[in-house]
């Protein structure tokens, strides 16, 4: 992937996309691109079918939850206080180019995004894993069943305020003969403290 | 007139043609498949959740966990993912060590696959010839990191440690006597590198023996040919990436389209299938145990005539040597720093990509400047096939899922997760 091409790239998106558009960088080399919620459907079409587009595959789509995420990133980029977000990686095998793009949903209650499985079919597990994982709803979705948890699991485990130890935890119970769920018994315990520094620890700089 | 009514009927998790925990649920109408609906997750350990209350360094074994038959492509994933985001230089005689041991991890998932693939279809001497040189492979991990399997042996900024001057030797026992033994450890006399080198002279004839065994192999054809046929706009549009793309007859392979580390450097073909079925993907599959030979071959070559450091020397991401810290009282200072509290990773996110055996393995990570991650996503190749298997046994014989499933690749460490 060259600059070249991406400066190119960038052209045609805020061509093809116009308002639909909420934010627009590149950082390492990486595209990103956020878009409304509401048009996801619209733009993910576009993205897929524009010839000088042609977002064949969808490489990756996974749930993010930003409620501790406190950095000055996320203002710029159209969040305004909104929890959850779906990701989008995108890759275009016929022009060798990645994309990301990010949705947020717009109610933290009970956030909800349009399914873009019509568009690429290989989106029904990924949707299906951001809603187990974080209690993102895909509208229009085939068939939104919990994935990766436990059959009968409650509550979304990657919340960032769902605990890391969960509220369950199973056992076989010699009296009862079978396997059993209780209110788990360990404590939470925190191995090395999570650290931010004003100045960066390491040489580098953003 | 009596009723007719579809069979469903249950596959796993514990069954051996299941590649580990895979439930599936199956429709069955006579012995056709009609419906397959994969339950996952009986593995699931919330690795992603793990790593967001862990240093960085701290999550780097969990990554040989994921893919645990591609231990070292998996970390590369992801050390490279912290290298984009801390912009650091990593030495060209560690990139030249990573490229071989991810060559050599590929030989290692091929030789598996192979191994598991004909052993469900019905040919049992594959899985003793394929385990006959995985025995070797997995020395060289030993040598290089003390560990078989899980070597975490790649680090943010570089590799653990340069290449072994020694191999780990057979030792006498009651079964092998002095004699035998002495033959055993002829080839481990020499470095690291002069066993790899012998195995890579060793290895294409080992192919060829594969190959005697299945290629033309009427049964092997049987079942193989024109099941799970996938046509290239469908692979595109289900994911699919590495010999399940390009046996579709799709030219992509990151290693050449967005070659990263040094694999501009070196010489290698991509075998591309026609058809899009499962015998096109094992043709792709045994070409690929060639072309990673000869990829071992030319690192070999580099490794032995350019010496030179293999981690950054930068101290706020790598350890400094002992001796050095020892001496040294910063040199101390950053050791104790990087061990107790880690490194820090500036905000922002990436996304990087490995040909993995499998496909493309994706590490998506977005840091918010801790010593922690923010989130980590893991991109595992088998998810998105997975996910197909559905489409590709619709209307195929029972006998033929265990084959797609074969075909697939199917590990379940890195698709549960």
């Amino acid at each position: 992937m060259t600059t070249l091409q991406q400066n190119n790239f960038s052209e045609v998106l805020t061509n093809r996309l116009g308002e639909k558009l909420v934010n627009f960088h590149v950082q390492h080399g990486e595209l990103t691109i956020v878009v409304d919620a509401r048009e996801i459907s619209a733009v993910s079409k576009i993205l897929r079918d524009d010839a000088a587009l042609l977002f064949d595959t969808l490489i990756d789509l996974c749930g993010m939850d930003y409620l501790t995420y406190d950095d000055d990133l996320s203002e710029e980029s159209g969040r305004n206080a909104k929890r959850f977000a779906v990701v989008y990686h995108l890759l275009s095998v016929e022009k060798n180019c990645r994309l990301r793009m990010r949705v947020f949903a717009d109610n933290n209650e009970f956030p909800a995004v349009d399914s873009v499985t019509e568009i690429w079919p290989v989106a029904n597990w990924f949707e299906r894993e951001a809603f187990d994982l974080y209690g993102i709803v895909f509208s229009n979705h085939p068939d939104l069943r919990r994935i990766l948890t436990d059959y009968g699991f409650i509550g979304n485990p990657f919340r960032k305020d769902f605990p890391l130890t969960g509220y369950v935890e199973m056992r076989y119970d010699e009296q009862q003969k079978r396997v059993i769920y209780q209110p788990v018994s360990i404590e939470p315990r925190e191995i090395t403290p999570l650290v931010r520094r004003e100045e960066y620890y390491g040489d580098c700089e953003l | 007139m009596a009723e007719i009514r579809n069979y469903t009927m249950n596959f796993g998790p514990q069954h051996p043609a299941a590649h580990g925990v895979l439930r599936l649920v199956l429709e069955l109408d006579g012995e056709v498949v009609r419906r397959a609906d994969p339950h996952i997750g009986l593995l699931h350990r919330a690795t992603e959740k793990l790593a967001e209350n862990k240093t960085y360094l701290q999550s780097v074994p969990y990554m040989d966990r994921l893919d645990y038959v591609s231990m070292m492509v998996n970390e590369h994933a992801y050390v490279m993912a912290i290298e984009k985001l801390l912009q650091i230089e990593v030495p060209i005689r560690a990139q030249y060590i990573r490229v071989m041991f991810d060559e050599i991890t590929r030989i290692l998932n091929h030789l598996l696959w192979i191994g598991a693939h004909a052993l469900d279809v019905g040919a049992m001497t594959m899985f003793l010839y394929a385990f006959r040189e995985r025995e070797d492979l997995m020395d060289c991990y030993e040598a290089v990191s003390g560990a078989r399997l899980h070597a975490a042996y790649y680090r943010p900024g570089g590799v653990y440690r340069d290449l072994p001057d020694t191999m780990p030797k057979y030792q006498s026992s009651k079964i092998h006597d002095e004699k035998q033994t002495r033959l055993r450890n002829a080839n481990r006399e020499g470095s690291l590198l002069d066993f790899i080198e012998d195995f890579t002279n060793r290895f294409p004839t080992y192919v060829d023996e594969y190959e005697t065994l299945l290629t033309d192999n009427r049964i092997w054809k049987q079942r193989l040919v024109d099941i799970g046929v996938v046509s290239p706009e469908r692979a595109k549009a289900l994911g699919f990436t590495g010999p399940m793309l390009r046996g579709s007859g799709v030219e992509w392979d990151l290693r050449k389209k967005q070659p990263y580390e040094v694999y501009d450097r070196l010489e290698f073909d991509i075998p591309v299938g026609v058809n899009g079925d499962c015998y096109d993907r094992y043709l792709v599959r045994m070409e690929e145990f060639r072309q990673s030979n000869r990829i071992i071959k030319q690192c070999v070559d580099w490794l032995r005539k350019n010496p030179g450091p293999v981690i950054t020397d930068n101290h706020k991401v790598a350890p400094p040597s002992r001796v050095t810290m020892k001496q040294n009282m910063e040199e101390m200072i950053h050791h104790f720093k990087l061990f107790t509290e880690g490194i820090h990773v500036p905000p922002g996110e990436a996304y990087v990509a490995v040909e993995h055996p499998k496909g493309e393995f994706g590490i998506y990570l977005v840091s918010n400047g801790a010593n922690k991650p923010y989130r980590l996503k893991i991109r595992a190749p088998g998810f998105a096939h997975l996910a197909a298997l559905d489409e590709m046994s619709r209307g195929h014989m029972i006998s033929d899922v265990v084959a797609i499933i074969g075909t697939q690749d199917i590990v379940f460490g890195e698709i549960d997760r």
